[in-house]
């Protein structure tokens, strides 16, 4: 609803440029279906190597659902599906015959809500390496440590790493989620609002882990919260009703919005 | 950034349980499968092993009482009849104290003892049926037939519906007393599945009614019944399935006398409780046959009336 | 509203309210005197005995002790059988088969399964096991009681996998594990009391089976350790003894009752214990 006497332009976008060569995931041209109803049109968003980029927008934008074809989480379920193409490192992970199970261990998730196995710790993080490779149980201890670490939660489990996973806080459970997530060495990172269950002393403690994986992992975030993409994220995109409106770096789109609709979200006027 | 946080170049095999993971899905299809199978085999078998019997007495073999192992002549219509009735009479005996029951548990029942009686009736649903049997056999058929049967066969004026209702061997079993027993049995299992029912309704289509100054009785009659109503039936013809096919209830105390019953004292039998006293010492081929056909009539009327209770409670929704 | 109105209702509701007291009052009382003559009846004929000897003749003193171990092994090895097709079956169903025109034949005819006479089981298992070997067999009376087990498993296994939340699935897909992988390693795993209450409960149920065993496994006066001859059980031996014209084998028949009533009563209990503990977990 515009209460002000500025017309709005419904079709106004704005995507900055970015180095080619430094995009890691390159979307384009992207739509997504449920079933006949068109929820992502025609997106194209490049995310930049070893850089986060937040995703934002208010409910039902489409924001979770352009996560979710990252890793093609939603070919777990009939009559969804999406068209355009997907361009990790090159490849369009699309394209019929792409072995799933090595995209996602490429391209690694964290939930909104923690969801640790029902194991002990130590096997939560060492599930998805024993996927893949045949570690001796010093290496694999070494890498349960370095996973752990890099979460964040190394110190508040290391004497207890045969503990249930289930045993511990949600902040604890979510840290535990991003530690089973990089154990396995991916390349990339989505998190869906990864701190949207937390409290905020968990919520910091997450978002300062964020930022350190920044250094090595391309990492992807949807958040509802305009502060937390602010602190975490490189770039940011701003997606309405299915639609990328905006996409720049993070300070250019937060304090200079090109486009009337990701001002006013930006700004709480609706969302 | 240390040298570990480098994400691995290595090219990766397929990963573990991939190749289980393509057995693991054909062997869960070949299980469902399975049972598949087992009910089209049960249906087969019956079919096949009661042909001799139906292709010899064809239509007839349903509506002659005759059932004779000397003469090698077999009519179902006693067991038949026997099984419609007790099971329709045990229904009609135990659905209103069922509906009491679950009604009692949701409406009126204090807090404190609705789980104690709750689950007093949940287990009850689990006792074996052979101690129903046994109960009825040696307990019950005394008491009935000398409070019951006696008193009321002595009042009967000759010629009236009482006498003809009541005429019999007064030893406490038939077809009455069978019936009793086998209402006892499903009542439980009916009690549970209507309560499950009545919990369905959401608390503020009650609660509203509640509010508008309407009494226990017409909240339950005008809200909640016609609520649950479709669910309510699915029920019902659940314990219909149960009381046809009951065996262990009713051979102890139902007569085990093939012909027609013509009273409700008089002694019957049922499909199931032929079966199982006979199957074992059956004296020919064609006995065996008519048995097994016995037991096919059985299965379809049964299966009838589970897949029209299973329409009623799709229809109802609520996953029961 | 009219007075004379008020009242009827008043009196309708009061009416209704008894009733439903008055009905749940007669079921108790029904119920517990049932339980008191198995009580009675079958404490009066429990003793070592029955837990040391075999069947015997009457007059001879003997027990229910092979019929007892008869009991436990069928009913193992028809647990054994229908946890293996059942837990499967459920799972296809839950995961793989979904809303198929496939999975919705295979789950009513589940139902089917579930509520059929068990004494038709018991024929066609006949047809099919006894028959063609000429013989009547343990095994065959576990195949049969494992065919009255399966459909339970079957659901209480598809209603609890479907239970797990889905992110819990999509987690394991997301490190890259086949969806396989993640159902037996993760989703078995998590649900694992709910699929040990379907299982206590589908025990429950075939313990107490009399019908099917009938002209499965038959009777054995002997103890019999290999399942593929006639094998003892209690059941049966309760059927045979409690139509007996003997006092002691009555006995031994309201003992032996009494003991599958108690069985099945402690593991229903041991089940809802069970399930309430996931409950508050």
């Amino acid at each position: 609803m515009n209460t002000l006497n500025v017309a709005v332009d419904e079709f106004e976008t704005s995507i900055a440029d970015v180095d080619r060569a430094e995009v890691r995931v390159d979307v384009r041209n992207l739509d997504f279906f449920y079933g006949k109803v068109r929820a992502l049109k025609g997106v194209s968003i490049p995310f930049v190597r070893n850089k986060a980029t937040a995703l934002i927008g208010p409910s039902g934008c489409g924001k979770s659902t352009l996560l979710r074809t990252l890793n093609r989480m939603y070919a777990l379920y009939p009559g969804q599906r999406a068209e355009g193409e997907i361009l990790l490192d090159g490849e369009n992970i699309l394209a019929p015959g792409v072995d799933l199970a090595q995209l996602r261990a490429k391209v690694g998730m964290v939930f909104q809500k923690p969801t640790p196995f029902p194991m002990s710790v130590y096997d939560n993080v060492a599930f998805g390496v024993r996927l893949y490779e045949n570690l001796s149980k010093a290496d694999m201890d070494a890498r349960v440590e370095e996973a752990l670490t890099r979460a964040a939660l190394w110190n508040e489990v290391k004497d207890n790493l045969k503990g249930p996973g289930l045993g511990l806080s949600g902040g604890q459970q979510q840290r535990l989620c991003v530690a089973r997530g990089v154990a396995v060495r991916p390349e990339v990172l989505l998190l869906d609002e990864p701190t949207s269950a937390l409290d905020p002393i968990s919520s910091a403690k997450l978002e300062e882990t964020v930022t350190q994986l920044k250094a090595d992992y391309t990492i992807v975030i949807v958040t509802h919260n305009l502060g937390q993409a602010a602190r975490v994220s490189d770039y940011t995109g701003f997606m309405y009703l299915g639609e990328l409106v905006e996409f720049g770096a993070t300070d250019e789109v937060f304090t200079r919005p090109a486009t009337r609709r990701t001002s006013d979200y930006i700004t709480g006027r609706f969302g | 950034m240390s040298e570990i946080a480098i994400p691995a170049m290595t090219r990766r095999a397929a990963p573990r349980g991939a190749f289980v993971g393509r057995i693991f899905e054909g062997l869960c299809f070949a299980a469902a499968t399975t049972l598949l199978l087992a009910l089209g085999g049960i249906i087969a078998s019956l079919a096949i092993g009661g042909w001799p019997a139906l292709s010899k007495f064809g239509f007839g073999f349903l509506t002659t009482a005759t059932w004779n192992p000397v003469t090698d002549v077999y009519g179902a219509a006693g067991p038949i009849v026997g099984t419609l009735v007790t099971a329709a009479l045990a229904l009609v005996m135990a659905l209103p104290v069922a509906g009491g029951v679950a009604f009692f548990l949701t409406e009126l029942c204090p807090a404190r003892l609705r789980v104690p009686i709750g689950t007093a009736v949940e287990l009850l649903a689990g006792i074996p049926s052979i101690v129903y049997g046994m109960w009825g056999l040696f307990v019950f058929a005394p008491l009935f037939s000398k409070y019951i049967q006696l008193p009321l066969m002595a009042a009967a004026k000759p010629g009236s519906l009482l006498e003809t209702l009541t005429t019999g061997i007064p030893n406490g079993s038939g077809i009455l007393p069978a019936s009793i027993i086998l209402a006892i049995m499903i009542l439980p299992f009916m009690a549970a599945t209507l309560r499950e029912l009545l919990l369905t309704v959401p608390a503020a289509v009650r609660e509203s009614a509640y509010g508008l100054g309407a009494t226990t009785a017409e909240v339950v009659m005008s809200v909640t019944l016609p609520y649950v109503r479709t669910g309510a039936i699915g029920a019902v013809m659940l314990g219909l399935g149960r009381a046809l096919g009951e065996t262990m209830a009713v051979t102890f105390i139902i007569g085990n006398s093939h012909s027609f019953p013509k009273s409700l004292f008089d002694s019957g039998s049922t499909i199931a409780s032929t079966i199982a006293n006979e199957f074992t010492e059956a004296t020919s081929p064609v006995h065996t046959a008519a048995l097994i056909a016995l037991g096919l009539v059985l299965f379809l009327i049964t299966f009838a009336v589970l897949g029209l209770a299973r329409l009623m409670l799709r229809r109802q929704g609520g996953g029961l | 509203m009219s007075a004379g109105k008020l009242v009827r209702r008043r009196a309708g509701d009061a009416v209704f309210k008894v009733f439903c007291i008055l009905v749940t009052a007669v079921a108790l009382v029904a119920l517990a005197a049932i339980l008191w003559s198995l009580l009675s009846q079958g404490l009066g004929g429990l003793n070592l005995d029955v837990f040391t000897k075999r069947t015997m003749s009457t007059g001879s003193h003997g027990g229910l002790a092979n019929a007892i171990a008869g009991s436990i092994m069928m009913c193992a090895l028809a647990m054994a059988l229908a946890l293996t097709i059942g837990v499967l079956a459920g799972t296809w169903l839950a995961e793989y088969g979904g809303r198929s025109p496939y999975a919705s034949v295979v789950r009513f005819l589940n139902d089917v399964l579930l509520s059929a006479p068990s004494i038709l089981v018991g024929l066609f298992v006949y047809e099919l096991l006894v028959r063609p070997f000429h013989g009547f067999s343990g095994l065959a009376g576990a195949v049969a009681l494992a065919l009255l087990a399966v459909p339970l498993i079957t659901r209480t296994t598809e209603d609890v996998l479907q239970l797990q939340a889905s992110t819990l699935r999509e987690a394991g897909v997301a490190l890259g594990a086949p969806l396989s992988y993640v159902i037996h390693q993760i989703l078995w795993r998590s649900a694992r009391s709910g699929l040990l209450t379907g299982a206590l409960l589908a025990f429950a149920r075939i313990s107490g089976e009399t019908a099917p065993l009938l002209f499965t496994a038959l009777n054995n006066q002997f103890f019999n350790f290999d399942l593929r001859h006639p094998t003892a059980n209690l059941p049966v031996v309760i059927f045979n003894f409690a139509l007996s014209p003997y006092d002691d084998w009555r006995r031994l028949a309201w003992a032996g009752a009494l003991l599958i009533a108690g069985a099945v009563l402690a593991v229903t209990i041991v089940a809802r214990i069970v399930a309430q503990e996931q409950k508050r977990s």
